[in-house]
């Protein structure tokens, strides 16, 4: 309780409250969130279960339309599935690969940050190398290339069944260097401070000094790169999807839909490829704006990469 | 300097140990050259024998040496599908990422120094308010879902614009061009745009910034004092010192927008490399994969290589921090 206290009396909260950019992007991200959690209990119907929905059912119109069904609110996608449900599990997975492709990274790369940081010299530098070198190549490339090469060697049906975990390792491996970097940049400003030294002086050994120390103090950059890379990753997963790299048709993420709807906007269902992709960019859109805003508050200094 | 540029030399060639340790391995343990080249109906025993002749049962480090080898002789094997070398099949495609490349690069560059400059002298007009609220939310809206919309209201409702395809190419020296003739160019026009679309906003930005810090600065108050024209004093004095910053951030960019055409060549059916690899990937051809694999990487690690060489010219504290 006080910390709520604490936290409605803090800065970070009054300007919050003063934004309306800040306020309209995180309410919205957090109603998409919401009903992204528990789309069992929003979406009309379960579109991962087959006996819900029938192929004569495939292509209707919106319900506004001239041909649309009262059944079928935003239509229904190729399959004869309810669009707008499908939609809510497809935002459902996509915010899943999105958060726990970011913890991924964000993991790896914190680690491989704090230990460049604070041991330094040797392994500072052999690591750092690496993490710029795969920062030398674009990070879409390294997905696709690293989800052509798993697709492979799995096979497309066994890639298919286990493509949620994989794409979050993927998506994670390709982003790791820019935590790695700018973890590292904020130990090298706090690895000379003086609490440290006084652990140090007190006999605690490395790793608590690391990760009970100097890790807390490195958290305010990771927070704010942490939104961007969320919005980041929904992007890649979209993007992986469209390929025919990533989330499959039967268990559609955002990505997946756009793809399955592109092949028949030429046949006039534009609605199929439309909203999807409205959701998409509105839902990437308030992470950006409302990570951009968490920026200019906390104002930390982010390594620029 | 010398030594500098050793160092990162040294540091490629690592890099494409690497990446070609990766290929080798999978087309080692992913691919079949055996079933490549004499189809599912031959033997066991005749199998053995080939691989054994192939040298495919050699220790690791034998048969990686020998893929070494080929691999910078221009040997990455045999595409499965095309029946052709696939370097071959590779360079045959390339002249049309190439153009893609080249024709969303054009596109940037003419509209990206108007439109940031305009922003910054007068910020507060309703087309500057208008570019930069279109350019935040363009962030935000994926490469596909640009090229998409555009094919729909050009392509589709308004038929304006072919959709698909490179259209009539001339063949100069090898050279597959569409920039020629004019059919070529109308089918570049959707995919230039779709693919420049993602770098635009970051640009307009750049140079909007870039330019307002620069016009708070002494020297251009002293050029307002001399009584000098307004255009020459922000074409002339302030433009030129925004430029630094920009060329510094486009060697980057380049390989972002290779990495994005992959998507754009799906949407249009452009006949370029990434087309071709997500083709490969369709059809298991892992020679192709490989060779498009390797093939990538040494692009990516000349280039890289160059570009920081050159900086290091350019600018000395790169080669401390690089020393460390």
């Amino acid at each position: 309780m006080r910390s709520w206290q604490r936290f409605r009396q803090s800065y970070f909260f009054y300007s919050f409250k003063r934004d309306p950019v800040a306020l309209g992007s995180f309410s919205i991200f957090f109603f998409l969130f919401m009903v992204s959690i528990f789309a069992p209990l929003v979406a009309p119907y379960n579109t991962y279960d087959t006996s819900t929905y029938d192929i004569m059912d495939a292509e209707l119109p919106p319900s506004w339309m001239d041909d649309g069904e009262e059944r079928f609110l935003l239509g229904t996608d190729i399959q004869g599935r309810d669009l707008y449900s499908t939609m809510i599990y497809g935002l459902r997975t996509s915010v899943f690969i999105g958060v726990g492709a970011v913890l991924f990274q964000a993991i790896l790369g914190i680690i491989v940050g704090l230990t460049a940081g604070y041991l330094g010299g040797r392994v500072d530098s052999t690591l750092m190398r690496i993490a710029d070198i795969q920062f030398s190549i674009p990070y879409l490339i390294v997905a696709i290339i690293a989800s052509a090469i798993f697709q492979l060697a799995f096979g497309v049906g066994r890639f298919e069944e286990l493509a949620l975990p994989l794409l979050i390792v993927i998506i994670g491996l390709s982003e790791w260097p820019k935590y790695a970097r700018t973890v590292r940049a904020s130990v090298l400003g706090e690895k000379n401070k003086e609490y440290v030294e006084a652990a140090r002086v007190i006999g605690l050994n490395r790793r608590l000094i690391m990760f009970r120390h100097i890790l807390p103090n490195t958290m305010t950059p990771v927070l704010v790169i942490s939104t961007i890379q969320v919005a980041q990753a929904i992007m890649s997963e979209a993007a992986l999807s469209f390929l025919g790299l990533g989330m499959p048709v039967t268990k559609p993420s955002l990505g997946s839909l756009i793809k399955a709807g592109f092949e028949y906007v030429f046949s006039g269902s534009w609605w199929i490829t439309f909203f999807p992709g409205i959701l998409l960019v509105t839902f990437t859109l308030v992470i950006i704006l409302f990570g951009d805003w968490l920026r200019d508050v906390l104002n930390p200094k982010l390594y620029k990469g | 300097m010398f030594a500098f540029i050793v160092r990162r030399i040294i540091q490629a060639i690592f890099v494409m140990v690497i990446i070609a340790g990766i290929g080798f391995t999978v087309q080692n343990k992913l691919g079949d050259p055996v079933r490549d080249m004499v189809g599912e109906r031959v033997s066991v025993a005749e199998r053995e024998a080939l691989r054994d002749k192939l040298g495919l049962n050699d220790p690791f480090l034998t048969q990686f040496g020998r893929f070494v080898r080929n691999a910078v002789h221009g040997d990455l094997g045999i595409s499965y599908f095309h029946n052709k070398p696939t370097v071959d099949v590779i360079l045959s495609k390339a002249p049309a990422t190439l153009e893609l490349v080249f024709g969303s690069t054009v596109m940037i560059l003419v509209l990206c120094f108007p439109i940031g400059i305009y922003t910054a002298i007068k910020p507060k007009t309703w087309f500057s308010r208008f570019v930069m609220g279109s350019s935040t939310i363009g962030v935000a809206v994926p490469v596909f879902l640009t090229a998409i919309t555009l094919i729909y209201i050009f392509g589709v409702e308004l038929k304006w614009l072919p959709s698909y395809g490179r259209g009539e190419t001339v063949d100069i020296w090898g050279w597959d061009t569409g920039l020629l003739t004019a059919d070529g160019l109308l089918h570049l026009i959707l995919p230039s745009i779709s693919l420049s679309s993602i770098m635009l906003p970051l640009y307009i930005r750049l140079i909007r910034s870039e330019m307002m810090e620069v016009l708070e600065t002494e020297y251009i108050k002293f050029a307002w004092a001399k009584g000098l024209r307004r255009y020459r004093v922000w074409l002339v004095h302030a433009f030129k010192n925004t430029l630094l910053p920009v060329v510094t951030v486009f060697g980057v960019e380049i390989g972002i927008l290779f990495a994005f055409t992959l998507l754009t060549e799906t949407v249009f059916q452009w006949q370029g490399m990434g087309f071709m690899f997500l083709e490969a990937v369709e059809r298991s051809d892992t020679a192709l994969l490989v060779a498009y694999l390797v093939v990538v990487g040494v692009m990516f690690v000349v280039i890289n290589t160059l570009v920081d060489i050159a900086y290091g010219f350019i600018n000395p504290m790169v080669r401390i921090t690089g020393a460390k």
